[in-house]
Formats: C-alpha cells, structure tokens, sequence
C-alpha cells in the first residue's frame, strides 16, 4: 500500500462524501473517474500521470468499479483503445503527459472528427528535449488543434468537478466531441488539496448512463472512419469547426447545471480583483493561485493590479475574455509554453488576436515562465508586473521575453 | 460453427456478400477476395477495425460503404489497439446489461505494412493481452497503396519502388518478415495461413479463429497484379503457385502445435511462381537457385515441426 493512500485516510468506497477531505489530486481524478461509471479504461505509465492509472488500478482490482482495465504496450494505443471502446458505446477514459501525448497526437485528431467523447486527463509535462518530467504546457499546446474542448484546471477542486462536467458535456448528443482535462504535472498531480467529494447519488443524477448516437454493433450496422476524396473533405472539417463552436453554450450549460448542484460556478475567464484592475496577469492552469497571491500583495502597495484567469481554452472564449480584459491598460500575459520562431507564447498569441479588431485595447506584454518545473512565486509575478509596466511606459507594445532566464 | 465444408465445398458458402460489390479495389485484387470470404466465413455478427491502406481506401469513400457490418477505421499502425477497445467495449457493455449477450466477433484488418512493420508493436501488445479477436493480415507484399514500396513482408529478390533492381542492387535484399512465427511466439492459441486460391481452406481456418476463445492470427497471402506486375487474370494461378512452390506454405499452429494444411512431397520448380510477375523478372539463374534452396530448407524446417507436433 502506497503511502498516498495514507494520506487521505480511507479507501475510495469510505470516502467521506459531501466533506472536504485531504487528499492527493491524482487520487481525487481516480475517483471521479470511479463515480462516473467509466466502462473502459485504458493507459501506459508516465510520470507524473500515473498515480490516476495506479489508483484506478486497485479500484478495479478490489472491485469497487465494474471496468475493463488494463494497460497497454504505448499511449499511442490507449487512446486508440479509447476510441474502439468509445465506437461501441462504452464510456472510456485515458490519461497521459507529456512524450505520451505526443506520441498519441496521431489519435486525438481522428478522435475529435469522428466525434467520440472520450475523456483525456493530462497531467502537463516539458516536452523533451532535454527530457524533463515536470511541468509546463508544451505537451498540450503541441496539440493545441486537435479539435477536443480543452480546459485548464486551476486546483484539486477544479480536476475533480472536472471530470464530472466532461462526461456529461462530451456525451451531449449536440456536442459529441472529446474533452481534456488538463492539470499541471507535479504542482497538482502530486500535492494534497482539500477536495470536496460529491455524493454518488447526486452524480448519477448529474451524469446518466451514455446514450451513443452511432455505435458499432451488427444490428445496426455502420461504417465509421471513411476516406474524404477533396469535394467532401472540407465539408467535414467546416462540420468539426461548427461543432465545437457549437459546445460553447453547452459548456456554460453544463457548469450552470454543476453549479446548481454544487455551488460551484464555472466560467471561462475567471477574474480576482479585475473590476477596475489597470494592469491585470493573464494566467492558465495552477499558477492562477499563485499569481493571486501576489495580486494581493501588489494591492496592499496601492498598486491597480487584477487577474484574469483562462480556464476554458478551446473552444476559446473570446467574447468573455474580451469582457473580462478591455477595460485593463495592460496585460501581463505568463505562458508555460514557446512557439518556437512564432509569436511568444501561444496564450499571448491567442490574446492578441481576441484583441486585434476591437478599436482600443489593452496592450499586451508576454512572460514565458515557469518552462520545465521552474517555480514561479508571488515575487516574480510582481518582478514581471514591475518589468512590463516600465516597458510598456518606454513604448514597447510588442512585449515578449523568457522570465528568469539564468545568464 | 466449424464443419467440415470439404464435403459441402462452396455451395456451403452463404451466398450473402457482407463485403459488397462496387469498390474500388483493382482488376485481379486478390486482396478484396480474400476478404469477402473472411466475412462470408464470419456472418453479419462481427465488428471490423480496419488499419489504412488498400481495403480502407476503396472501400470507404464518404458517403459510400461497401461494408453491410460495422466497420470502422482509425489510422494505420493501431488496428490491434482498436479491436482491443471495441473487444472489450462490447464485453463490458455486455457484462453491465447495457446491450443484449450475444457473440460477437471482433475482426482487426490490416495490410503486411500495418502488420509487419508499423503496426507490430499494437499488435504485439493486443496478442499478449490476449484479446478475442481474430487478426487478420493480408499480405501482397509491399505498401501497394502508396505505390509499391519495400516492407519487410517483401520476398527476397522482389523489384519495389524503393527496392528497385538496379544496375549493383539487385531488388529487396531482406528475407521475408516471418509474421505468423512471431504471432505463434506469443503462446496465441490459434495461427493460420491462408491464400484466397483455396477458398474453403481459408473459410474453415477464419471460423476456427472465430471459435478459439482468445486471440486467434490468420496470415492470408493476397496476390497483387498491380503491384507484382501480374496479370490480373492470372491472382487464383498465382496465389496456388506461391502454395504448390513452397513459398508460402498453408499450415495452422494450433496451441502451438504445428499441422501443414498440405503437404506437397515434391515442390513445383519455384521459376514456375517467379516467370509469371514482373517484379523477380530481373532475377538471374544463379539467385533464383540461391532463393529456391532457402525455401526448400524453410519448408522443410516447417514439415519437421509439423511431424513433431511442436
């Protein structure tokens, strides 16, 4: 028995429903997965993914979920797994990071076209080289298009609720499209979090039994995967771009509906103190918390600073990010990721464009920080703040730079 | 479900055709035959994943199917992951209530590239976890989708495009992939070779996999005229050649138990099979000696372990 198990106290069948418990992130994502009633499950071992895949191990291996479990020869199978088992009809699970989802990307592209709402945890990971188990964004942001809604999760809280919503989301005969969840390696993965469990009771009314529209049985049969010669190829993929434009009100639905539930609300920019924030932090994923710890800080200074936090990645929300950011001066953009020879960072790219036609707006100054485990703490959100309003003032409008770069 | 169809012969076929005529597939393609006799053999209660290559393309262009079963395609190394999935969705779901118990069988489908070389390592993974499912590899040889390419299922001698017979090379300079041994090592319980030429031998070995609870790997040699440079008239003669030469030998490995399906005492002379396609047409006397000599000996070596029973 790992000492995870300790941690939190009882096995997944005691836990305490309805409490906050404290309880490692991976083991509160393995739980989920066990409330949703996932019928296939299917992985191969990746740090710092693998304490999902060891603890959904042993609750199959004791019986407490009725899944298919096991564990293939490479991720790239998995979720090829995934997508058989899905075609059938049954709810499927899969999760990675990192090498693994770059050895699976081949697969999520022909997941999301061919409509099969699986769902991925991504317990975010460097991409090698040099080979780096922790985290950043680099592995998801290398399949950026693949055409599955993406969320960022900012606590143990968010994966958690998480899961619970992408089922329930992916499944929707109107949306039908895969989601990821992602979770930063390490930062999340591995801490422990009070975690407020949800009654099963409550879930199953939240998550009925999946309904496939099409599924691969010989009293019906269809043919699924086909060839697209160019007069049709096009019309598919304007079909998938529909489709997850399509999602958008479906997911504020569906976190309205979890919401209701749980009293926790969703939405796709969250914001701390941006009301009439002049300078505000753009953040994704775990670091949101941290940065609004230094938004606190740089408040008892006097100082008209805010934070917008993007939870919702794709389909990206435009509208409400413009919302949440255009009263603002300035924005601090952090990305955990660099496009090579591009832009910056992918999130400041994505900005400017959802900036771009409005006839004034703020200007965007983007940090790459926190590549490959890098601790990014309340001081050098404050440092970059500090950096990017001096550059801005000088007349920079094009701001892009590696944070904390040792030299 | 197995019965002795030599009594009945191909009348006992059924006459439904799962795999329907239409497709794209070319003059002489051995490769199409061979698999309408796998779903004649199968009946309609069956699930096909389909790796990428020439039964997907010709078969699939939307919005037209040639399939009346479920048929379904993902990419091109993963066709043993995918039937994995769709084996155990269809258990699982079974086992929870969720559809009604009956047999299915699961197919996976794929060419000697999706078998051999790219597709090995899924399907490596899917026999040890020993799915039911039945493999299926059609082998004409080469990538003859994408125009004729090496793979490590073409014979040696063999002109592709990327093993062309040049001025010092003289075609593929590899010896065949031996894929139904590396199927056998993984203890499966049930391998086979099969030609489209011998129709009922083929239909009988795919209803034994079908029947063999486990994993079950059926290797069908599918004569290719465009890409061997055949006559497309000539794909049953050829596909009997490559059988009565020894290059390609029908036997099954039945819980490891070798069993020849024919045994010939005296082989035909192997320049019988190479004179009729153009892709051994530059081979010398002296290599189609040396290339008769490896096969006699391989075909030998296969006789042994059918007499020992190992």
């Amino acid at each position: 028995m790992s000492y995870r198990s300790d941690h939190h106290g009882k096995r997944g069948g005691d836990l305490i429903m309805g409490k906050r418990v404290g309880m490692e992130v991976s083991i509160a994502a393995a739980e989920a997965v066990k409330q949703c009633n996932v019928d296939v499950i299917s992985a191969y071992p990746i740090t710092p993914q693998t304490h999902i895949v060891e603890h959904l191990s042993e609750i199959v291996a004791n019986g407490e979920m009725d899944a298919e479990f096991f564990c293939v020869e490479s991720e790239h199978s998995a979720l090829s797994v995934c997508l058989g088992s899905e075609a059938t009809g049954a709810r499927s699970f899969t999760c990675t990071s990192s090498q693994g989802l770059a050895l699976m990307s081949e697969i999520t592209y022909i997941a999301s076209a061919l409509r099969l709402p699986i769902v991925m945890i991504i317990a975010n990971r460097a991409l090698s080289a040099p080979i780096s188990i922790w985290n950043d964004h680099s592995d998801v942001m290398s399949i950026r298009d693949c055409g599955w809604i993406q969320f960022f999760a900012e606590n143990g809280q968010d994966v958690y609720d998480h899961v619970f919503i992408a089922y329930r989301l992916a499944e929707k005969r109107d949306v039908l499209l895969p989601v990821i969840i992602n979770m930063d390696g390490f930062t999340l993965s591995h801490v422990i979090e009070p975690i407020e469990l949800i009654e099963q009771e409550k879930i199953d009314q939240f998550l009925p039994p999946y309904q496939p529209l099409h599924c691969l049985h010989p009293d019906r049969p269809v043919s699924m995967g086909g060839i697209a010669l160019p007069p049709i190829f096009t019309e598919t993929k304007k079909a998938h771009e529909v489709a997850i434009w399509s999602s958008m009100p479906k997911i504020l639905e569906t976190w309205k509906a979890f919401g209701d539930m749980t009293g926790r609300y969703y939405n796709p920019v969250e914001t701390y103190k941006a009301e009439d924030a002049e300078t505000l932090l753009v953040t994704m994923g775990s670091c949101g918390e941290t940065a609004s710890v230094a938004v606190d800080m740089m408040r008892e200074e006097g100082r008209s600073v805010g934070l917008a936090k993007i939870r919702l990645w794709r389909p990206f929300p435009f509208e409400a990010f413009k919302q949440a950011t255009l009263k603002a001066k300035q924005l601090v953009v952090i990305d955990r990721a660099i496009s090579m020879g591009g832009p910056g960072g992918p999130v400041a790219s994505e900005v400017r464009s959802a900036l771009y036609g409005e006839p004034t707006h703020p200007v965007v100054y983007n940090f790459v920080a926190g590549l490959g485990g890098r601790d990014v703490s309340p001081e050098d959100f404050i440092k970059m703040v500090d950096k990017a309003e001096i550059e801005i003032e000088e007349g920079n409008r094009e701001g892009y730079e590696i944070y904390g770069v040792r030299e | 479900m197995t019965e002795n169809l030599n009594v009945y012969a191909v009348r006992m076929l059924t006459q439904k055709e799962y795999f329907a005529p239409g497709h794209r597939a070319c003059q002489g393609c051995a490769e199409a035959l061979a698999i309408r006799l796998v779903c004649k053999a199968l009946g309609r209660n069956i699930v096909i994943a389909s790796a990428t290559g020439c039964m997907e393309v010709v078969s699939s262009p939307i919005p037209f199917t040639s399939w009346r079963v479920p048929w379904f395609h993902v990419a091109f190394e993963n066709a043993a992951a995918v039937a994995s999935g769709i084996e155990s969705g269809l258990k699982v779901l079974m086992r929870k209530g969720r559809i009604p118990n009956k047999k299915i069988v699961t197919i996976a489908m794929a060419g000697d590239g999706g078998t051999a070389d790219i597709g090995l390592q899924a399907l490596s993974g899917a026999l040890e976890r020993d799915h039911d499912f039945i493999y299926i590899c059609t082998d004409n040889e080469a990538y003859m989708n994408t125009g004729i390419q090496r793979s490590s299922s073409t014979p040696f001698g063999a002109s592709t495009t990327t093993s062309p017979a040049g001025k010092v090379k003289m075609g593929q300079i590899t010896w065949k992939k031996n894929m139904p041994a590396i199927a056998a090592a993984h203890n499966i319980p049930y391998v086979a070779t099969a030609c489209p030429s011998y129709p009922i031998d083929l239909v009988q070995k795919v209803m034994k996999a079908a029947d063999t609870k486990g994993a079950a790997y059926v290797h069908i040699l599918s004569v290719c005229p465009t890409g061997w440079r055949s006559a497309p008239e000539l794909s049953i003669k050829l596909g009997r050649l490559a059988v009565e030469t020894g290059v390609f030998p029908l036997y099954e490995v039945e819980k490891g138990r070798y069993h020849l399906s024919m045994d010939f005492p005296t082989l035909r002379p192997i320049r019988e099979y190479f004179k009729l396609q153009g892709r051994f047409r530059h081979l010398t006397d002296d290599m189609i000696q040396e290339i008769e000599k490896r096969i006699h000996q391989e075909y030998e070596e296969l006789r042994e372990k059918a007499k020992k029973g190992v």
